[in-house]
């Protein structure tokens, strides 16, 4: 492995009785960077992070966190990684002032630099107005945020051994159940992260999520990668480009997806009336919008929008799990 | 690391503790609910049992029905951890991990002891009294605590084994029969002759027997079996039997919980 590496995966397996919920994970993630794990539910994205953050022995494989084996050398993992599980797992009935000075203390800064550093993270992630309320009292958004917060926990420790500053977090869904408000939180504090050398490694259902944080991307399904790649080398081998197309009259979508379909040199256009779009691949980018905008003219179909654009990772998720559904 | 098993310990007591302060409310319905019961059987039942002194009898028994009804506080608030994921964190920092399951039975050992004095203070208000030296009492209250210490570890045990909140309530109910199945409200010698000998085998009631005399207080009946007539050496071998199977349960279940 290279030294730039935080994180890397050979061949991990996790095996509940006949069940795998790993079935061969590889993978690597540089340092500072922030790494999306994509998948459905049941992929195996918790378990690869509870694997990493020594939570949970695998049953082969090998994981290599900050340097460290996760199964030989657990002590020295857990003093470089933090944890964001799916719930906030901060003691509800404490503020997050004692939260934070108990997981300061706990990670044996000692009392004085517990309180500064419990301190000194409220400030950064904007709870030091909200210090003294008991957790349950917070917001969804606030209590991730908390948990941030205490994820980072002697992350700025010195004389700590090497490395002890340069943290590899693990944040597993972390903004589910979240209101987009909560949700935008969280990306901002997420962000606010990345420049100061951390790590992420970040599991998702939102495709949206893992484009907006992350530097690379792996999908994942049934307990192995399928993709992989930087967001826009995912939407690239996808292939084409699309054009999308939004028709005034409903009526109408059957008739335009012939038309796009044939200026697209298209076999496959999808429709959702209810947006009343149809989108189709593109090869020829400039041909493709010519020969619409002219065919839906000719037709007299009254068009509302039409645009070329890249594929989402949504687009990119549903063709890479489906066809892996077919090679199964 | 094994350098910090102390403040670590220190650190996860004081956790539970700031949760009195914290919730006020109900750390007073923690020892509410004894006293509720004290005053129950005392008054609404106490009235309709014509032997002796009940109050002397009852009192006792309600220390011991107290030390074991631990056995639910400790798997509540430890499930409760488990389930908020909040047992994830622990496991996932460089703390020492034995802290965990120390911590919490430091604290609930000095809940136990606060109800303990509570319902003492509440007996005497009621009329009980012990008739005894310094030392009995003494003693009588170390089997007390024995008897929480066990139930504790069995409570762990149980939250590491069910974890989840649908079978702490499980065992709220279970536990009911299981306190009446005992002499702790009423003597063993008026019950149909086998459920009496059921009863006096019940570890609570060898507890609750074993204070009663060390208290010099009245114990009716029973005497004639085995187990009534050995409470005390029963009250210290039930707990440390118990300890023998659910302390090691619980310390290989949870350091197995990643497998």
């Amino acid at each position: 492995m290279g030294t730039d590496d935080a994180v890397v995966v050979e061949g991990l397996r996790k095996d509940y009785g006949s069940k795998q919920a790993l079935s061969g994970l590889d993978l690597t993630v540089r340092s500072g960077t922030v790494h999306g794990l994509l998948g459905p539910n049941g992929a195996g994205k918790t378990t690869a992070v509870r694997i990493l953050s020594t939570l949970l022995r695998p049953s082969a494989g090998r994981a290599v966190v900050a340097g460290y084996d996760v199964v030989a050398r657990p002590d020295e993992v857990r003093r470089r990684i933090g944890l964001l599980g799916q719930h906030a797992a901060v003691d509800e009935e404490l503020s997050g002032r004692q939260n934070l000075e108990m997981f300061g203390r706990l990670y044996h800064l000692g009392a004085r630099r517990a309180a500064a550093e419990a301190e000194a993270l409220l400030e950064r992630f904007g709870l030091a107005d909200t210090g003294r309320k008991p957790v349950s009292a917070y917001s969804g958004g606030m209590r991730r945020r908390l948990d941030l917060a205490a994820s980072l926990i002697g992350s700025s420790a010195h004389g700590d051994g090497d490395g002890a500053g340069q943290r590899v977090l693990f944040l597993d869904e972390p903004t589910t159940g979240l209101d987009p408000r909560g949700r935008n939180e969280v990306w901002n504090a997420v962000r606010s992260l990345v420049g100061g050398g951390t790590t992420v490694l970040l599991t998702t259902q939102y495709l949206e999520e893992a484009d907006q944080l992350a530097d690379t991307v792996a999908v994942i399904d049934a307990g192995h990668v399928v993709a992989e790649g930087t967001p826009d080398e995912l939407k690239a081998k996808l292939g084409a480009d699309r054009i999308d197309v939004v028709v005034r009259d409903v009526a109408q979508l059957e008739a335009a997806a012939s038309v796009v379909g044939m200026a697209a040199g298209a076999a496959e256009v999808t429709r959702d009336p209810d947006r009343r779009l149809l989108s189709a691949p593109v090869g020829d980018r400039m041909a493709a919008l010519a020969g619409a905008v002219r065919g839906l003219e000719a037709a007299g179909i009254d068009a509302e929008d039409i645009a070329l654009r890249r594929p989402t990772l949504d687009e990119v998720f549903l063709h890479t799990t489906a066809k892996e559904a077919g090679a199964a | 690391m094994t350098a910090h098993v102390l403040t670590d310990c220190w650190t996860m007591t004081r956790r539970e503790l700031a949760h009195w302060q914290r919730r006020p409310v109900q750390a007073v319905v923690a020892v509410a609910f004894p006293l509720m019961m004290l005053v129950m059987f005392v008054y609404f039942i106490g009235g309709g049992m014509r032997v002796g002194n009940y109050r002397e009898f009852l009192v006792p028994g309600m220390f011991a029905l107290t030390m074991a009804f631990g056995l639910e506080a400790t798997m509540v608030a430890l499930t409760q951890d488990l389930n908020r994921g909040v047992i994830d964190r622990f496991r996932s920092i460089p703390m020492a991990q034995s802290a965990v399951l120390v911590g919490r039975s430091l604290h609930d050992m000095l809940e136990s002891a606060v109800s303990l004095v509570v319902l003492v203070g509440a007996g005497l208000l009621v009329g009980w009294r012990w008739h005894s030296g310094l030392v009995e009492a003494a003693a009588a209250v170390g089997l007390l605590l024995l008897l929480r210490f066990a139930m504790l570890w069995a409570g762990i045990y149980c939250a590491l084994v069910a974890g989840r909140p649908e079978l702490v309530q499980a065992v709220q109910i279970l536990i009911w029969p299981v306190a009446f199945f005992s002499n702790v409200f009423s003597s063993p010698a008026t019950m149909p002759t086998w459920m009496g000998h059921v009863a006096e085998w019940n570890p609570m009631s060898a507890t609750a027997r074993a204070v009663r005399e060390l208290f010099g207080n009245p114990v009716w009946g029973g005497g004639d079996s085995w187990a009534g007539s050995h409470a005390t050496l029963l009250a210290v071998l039930w707990p440390l039997a118990l300890l023998a199977v659910f302390f090691p349960l619980a310390v290989r279940k949870y350091a197995a919980m990643g497998k």
